[in-house]
C-alpha cells in the first residue's frame, strides 16, 4: 500500500497495541472513522448507535476477508475517494435515514477493514492486530458521535461541518496526488 | 468532563509520537510544508482573510457557510491543477480576488447568499488551481493536504475574529482599512502580472 496509508507498527507491547497504532498512524483510516462517527452523530443518538453496532464489525469481517490479499494501487484511489464522499456528507450536514447510515457504516468497514487486513498480510497471528484496530474504532465511534449527538452549541455544530469540509478537501487534493503518480 | 476526553483524545491523535517519527522534511511528506503552504504567498493570504472579513459583514449564515463551502472548492481547483486541466488566467483571477474582495469588505457591501458562495467558488477555483500546480511531489500526501486544508481554514478563521471587531465603531474602520489594503494588494498583483 501506499506509504500514505500507514503500515503495520511494531510498538512492543504486542500485536493488540501494533493494531491499535496502527490505526492511529493510518491517516485515511482515522479520517473515515472521523467522518462517519461526525456524520452519525449528526443524526443523533440513534445514529450514533446504529454507527456503533455496524462499522467495527464490518471493519472486522473486512480484515478478516483481506488478510490473503494484496491491494493494487487502483485500490487506495477508491479509499480516498471514498472517505471525500463521507467528507462532503458531513459539510452538507444533511438528515439521513437510518438503513442508509447503516449501509453507508457496513460499506466503510468492509472497504477500509480489508485495506488493513490486506496491509497486514498473511503472514504470523494477525487476529490481534485486526482486534486491536477495531477496538479503535468503536472507541472513536464511540466518544465522536456521542459528543455530537449530544451537542448543544451552534459553534460545534458548524465546526463538525466544517470538520467534513476539511476532510473532503484533503481527500481531493490527495487524490490529485495520487493520480498525478 | 466526557468533553475535556474528547479534546485530549483529539489533541492526542493529532500528536501521536510515530506520526512525526514518519515526517521527511521538505515537499509534500509533511506537516509542516503543508502548514506553511497557504501562507508563503502574500496573493493567497491576504484573499483567505478577506474571505474570512466578508463573511463576519456578511453575518450568519454565510459567515460559516464561506469556510465550509470554501475549502472544498479550493481542492475541486488543485484537482484541475494537478492533473493539468486547462484553466485559464488564473494569476489573474488571484489578484482580481484580492482587489474584489477588498472592495466588498471596505464598503461593507452585501449581496445574496447564493451570489456570495458563487462568487467566492471561483476565487477558491484559481487559488487551488495554482496551489495545485504548485503541489510538490512526496509521500505523505494526505498528511500534507490535511495540514494544507487547516492552514488555510485557520487563515479564514483569523479573518472573521478580525471581522468581529466591526461591534465597535472603531474596529469598523478598522476592518475597512483592511479591506482597502487587501483591494490595494490586489491592484500591486495585477500591475505586476500586466
Amino acid at each position: 500500500m501506499n506509504p500514505i496509508f500507514g503500515h503495520l507498527m511494531e510498538t512492543g507491547f504486542g500485536g493488540f497495541y501494533d493494531g491499535i497504532v496502527h490505526l492511529l498512524i493510518t491517516p485515511a483510516d482515522l479520517l473515515v472513522v472521523m467522518g462517519l462517527s461526525l456524520l452519525a452523530g449528526q443524526q443523533g443518538p440513534a445514529g450514533g448507535r446504529v454507527l456503533l453496532a455496524v462499522l467495527p464489525i464490518a471493519w472486522l469481517l473486512g480484515g478478516g476477508f483481506g488478510q490473503p490479499f494484496a491491494v493494487a494501487d487502483s485500490f487506495d484511489a477508491l479509499l480516498i475517494v471514498w472517505f471525500t464522499i463521507v467528507g462532503v456528507m458531513v459539510a452538507l450536514d444533511r438528515r439521513w435515514q437510518l438503513r442508509w447510515l447503516r449501509l453507508i457504516g457496513l460499506f466503510s468497514g468492509l472497504l477500509f477493514g480489508f485495506g488493513n487486513g490486506a496491509s497486514m498480510g498473511p503472514q504470523g497471528p494477525i487476529a490481534q492486530e485486526l482486534l486491536g484496530g477495531v477496538s479503535t474504532v468503536a472507541v472513536i465511534t464511540a466518544i465522536v458521535s456521542a459528543q455530537v449527538a449530544a451537542n448543544s452549541y451552534r459553534w460545534l455544530s458548524i465546526g463538525c461541518r466544517v470538520g467534513g469540509s476539511w476532510i473532503a478537501a484533503a481527500g481531493l487534493l490527495t487524490l490529485g496526488v495520487h493520480l498525478k503518480g | 468532563m466526557p468533553r475535556r476526553i474528547f479534546w485530549l483524545l483529539l489533541l492526542l491523535i493529532a500528536f501521536v509520537p510515530s506520526v512525526q517519527a514518519h515526517l521527511e522534511s521538505g515537499g509534500a511528506s509533511s506537516l509542516l510544508s503543508g502548514l506553511l503552504h497557504p501562507v508563503t504567498g502574500l496573493d493567497h493570504v491576504v484573499a483567505m482573510v478577506a474571505v474570512g472579513l466578508w463573511g463576519a459583514v456578511l453575518g450568519a449564515p454565510a459567515v460559516w457557510l464561506l469556510p465550509v463551502a470554501f475549502p472544498m472548492v479550493m481542492a475541486l481547483g488543485g484537482l484541475m491543477g494537478m492533473l493539468v486541466v486547462p484553466l485559464p488566467g488564473v494569476e489573474i483571477g488571484i489578484a482580481i480576488s484580492g482587489v474584489v474582495l477588498g472592495l466588498l469588505v471596505l464598503f461593507e457591501r452585501r449581496i445574496p447568499l447564493v451570489a456570495a458562495l458563487a462568487l467566492v467558488g471561483v476565487f477558491a477555483m484559481f487559488h487551488g488551481y495554482a496551489h495545485g500546480r504548485e503541489l510538490p511531489d512526496g509521500s505523505n500526501a494526505l498528511l500534507f493536504s490535511l495540514a494544507f486544508v487547516g492552514s488555510t481554514g485557520l487563515l479564514h478563521l483569523l479573518g472573521i475574529f478580525l471581522g468581529e471587531i466591526r461591534r465597535w465603531p472603531v474596529g469598523r474602520r478598522v476592518v475597512q482599512i483592511t479591506g482597502a489594503l487587501i483591494a490595494l494588494t490586489g491592484v500591486w498583483f495585477l500591475l505586476e502580472i500586466s
